[in-house]
């Protein structure tokens, strides 16, 4: 492609240029996008087909020769019956629902106030969106020094109000708490912009007929604001909510045991994806471990088709 | 970046001046966002006996220098930052190429399927990468035999349906189609259009592209813990590993964590205004 590229004299060699030509309005386009589409394929469409067969074997890492052992749908009906997967789900529900409801509504808030003429407009901005901008591993690291039991920052401001040590990891609401903590403070400000752009796309002059009317701001910021960034909240809770059922590194590094993939003494803040690991990872069951992955998926869907239902609802209801 | 940062003066508040109020609020937020990476620097700067002391210290103090020693010789953090730092790069080069050259062929080339392909694009940005974690590791370490090297971290991020939708969205619009036309009657080829038209336009939100892609390739933490081991780290797989060590020496642990977040500060600190601009330009457009 990249040879054919000087305009020739156009009477002497005028057949070859013509049928390159075509050639290259046919061709290139699909040349150009090839190269996702072949990558996607293999390392990323592919795994996931793959995982739906792996997870109807008894393949086990530890034990030759089980690659090919089928077992039909025993994986699932296992996975069934198994209280370790139902806590799981029990905690990745309970953790995405206390670190998505409270983080989007603070984002909101925030991004209410960000949208006030603001003087240093750009630091600000900047500012809020810097816990983003920080890993996982990072952040969950300085969080479990700051929960610390002992010398923890939170329980010393807690012990200034006379509340006794928390042992954070140790209890199911303590762990759940934290780890929250750690998500939103990760993800509010990255949200709150989200939220800032859609509000400034909103009309001014619907606020100002409104202002004419004698609404409130309260009342605006409730029948003009909210109803206007409907379309980007739902895609922030919907985003919130898959990011919330994959959570992974959190609950992994805030577990400073000897074993991290078990989530806490009692399990209870073991999520959907540490399990897989620990199945796949600590126990070797690959199967079982893809079985999880799909049932995992299987979740995710019914989230998300819970989610838009539910805004389908909600404009009807402001419909009539 | 005169097309990505354009302000938009509309808006219920934009006219109104923030009063003090408003400044209040958004102080005690920045400081909540700032905090725990300031008490990072305040912790990696003592030794571990002071930190554990009630009440906590709140100003840096003087043994930084040794604890960043302590850093590289006791942990493996200098291959973990270089490893970090080919990935990374090795990844960012290649979203930005192949995304540019998609989102060009999609925002302004005809071909037949073209719909049909772009939404499966979409689609394929809803599906998360997660659930395929363990046949992706099979096919890396029972068939290609990459894990454990970079390739394996390298490969399947090469290309993102993200960057193909963001590129597409930004050309559709910044490129004008008269500038191809006339690149055409030049006699240009396709490749050579990309190459001479496209690729001027897109630098800005290429820019943009290439941070987000360099940030969380190596922010990246659950494949890369996966695919490497303790002996070939990136930083994040590292830090995991100073975290669950036997041996607590928490500011050195804290340190590593400072350590393992500076670069991107200062990609985060040159690039901040286009980072912004990128994810909230693709709010509006998403």
């Amino acid at each position: 492609m990249a040879v054919m590229t000087r305009p020739r004299p156009a009477a002497a060699h005028a057949a070859l240029p013509v049928r390159r030509y075509r050639l290259d309005t046919k061709g290139a386009p699909y040349a150009f996008v090839a190269p996702f589409f072949v990558v996607f394929g293999v390392f990323g469409l592919f795994p996931l087909v793959y995982t739906g067969y792996v997870s109807l074997t008894g393949w086990r890492a530890d034990t030759p020769g089980s690659e090919s052992a089928f077992v039909g749908w025993r994986n699932y009906v296992a996975l069934w019956h198994d209280p370790f997967f139902w806590n799981a789900v029990k905690n990745t529900i309970g953790i995405g629902l206390i670190s998505t409801v409270p983080q989007l509504l603070l984002a909101l808030g925030v991004a209410h106030l960000l949208n006030y003429k603001l003087r240093g407009r750009t630091l600000i901005r900047m500012g809020v969106l810097l816990p983003n901008v920080t890993s996982v591993a990072a952040v969950t690291i300085i969080f479990v020094q700051l929960f610390g039991r002992d010398y923890g920052m939170v329980n010393w401001l807690l012990g200034l109000v006379g509340v006794d040590h928390v042992d954070w990891q140790a209890g199911t609401w303590t762990s759940w708490i934290a780890i929250s903590v750690i998500v939103t403070w990760r993800w509010t400000g990255y949200n709150a912009l989200i939220y800032l752009a859609g509000m400034q796309a909103i009309p001014f002059e619907l606020y100002e007929s409104a202002a004419l009317d004698g609404a409130s701001r309260w009342r605006q910021f409730r029948t003009i604001t909210v109803p206007m960034l409907r379309p980007t909240i739902l895609f922030t809770v919907i985003v919130s909510t898959i990011g919330s059922l994959q959570l992974f590194g959190e609950p992994l590094l805030f577990n400073t045991s000897q074993t991290p993939t078990t989530g806490g003494s009692q399990h209870q803040f073991q999520t959907l994806a540490l399990y897989t690991y620990d199945q796949f990872w600590q126990k070797f069951k690959y199967g079982y471990g893809a079985a999880i992955s799909w049932a995992m998926f299987g979740i995710i869907a019914l989230f998300v088709a819970v989610n838009l239902v539910a805004a389908r609802r909600m404009r009807g209801v402001d419909a009539s | 970046m005169t097309v990505l940062m354009t302000p938009r003066r509309r808006g219920r508040n934009s006219q109104l001046s923030a009063g003090w109020g408003t400044y209040a609020v958004l102080g005690v937020v920045l400081l909540l966002s700032m905090f725990p990476l300031y008490w990072t620097l305040v912790a990696a700067s003592h030794d571990t006996g002071d930190i554990s002391r009630t009440p906590p210290v709140l100003v840096p103090g003087s043994r930084l220098l040794d604890n960043l020693r302590a850093v590289f010789t006791r942990t493996d953090m200098r291959l973990a930052l270089t490893n970090s730092l080919v990935v990374s790069t090795l990844v960012t080069i290649s979203v930005v190429f192949t995304s540019t050259l998609a989102g060009f062929a999609f925002a302004k080339l005809r071909f037949r399927g073209k719909g049909a392909l772009l939404g499966v694009v979409v689609a394929t940005m809803m599906v998360p990468p997660q659930l395929g974690i363990i046949p992706l590791y099979i096919m890396m370490a029972n068939w290609l035999h990459w894990a454990g090297h970079l390739q394996a971290l390298v490969a399947p991020a090469a290309v993102s349906a993200f960057g193909v939708f963001f590129m597409r969205q930004y050309l559709a619009t910044a490129l004008p189609t008269e500038l191809l036309e006339a690149g055409r009657l030049d006699g240009c080829s396709t490749w050579r259009l990309y190459w001479h038209v496209v690729l001027p336009v897109a630098r800005p939100a290429a820019a943009v592209l290439g941070m987000l892609t360099f940030m969380a390739t190596w922010n990246d933490f659950f494949w890369p813990l996966v695919a490497m081991t303790q002996q070939n780290p990136t930083v994040q797989v590292a830090l995991s590993a100073l975290q669950g060590g036997y041996v607590r020496d928490y500011s050195l642990v804290l340190c590593g964590a400072l350590v393992s977040t500076l670069p991107i500060l200062v990609v985060f600190a040159l690039m901040g205004r286009q980072i912004l601009g990128g994810i909230m330009q693709g709010a509006v457009k998403g």
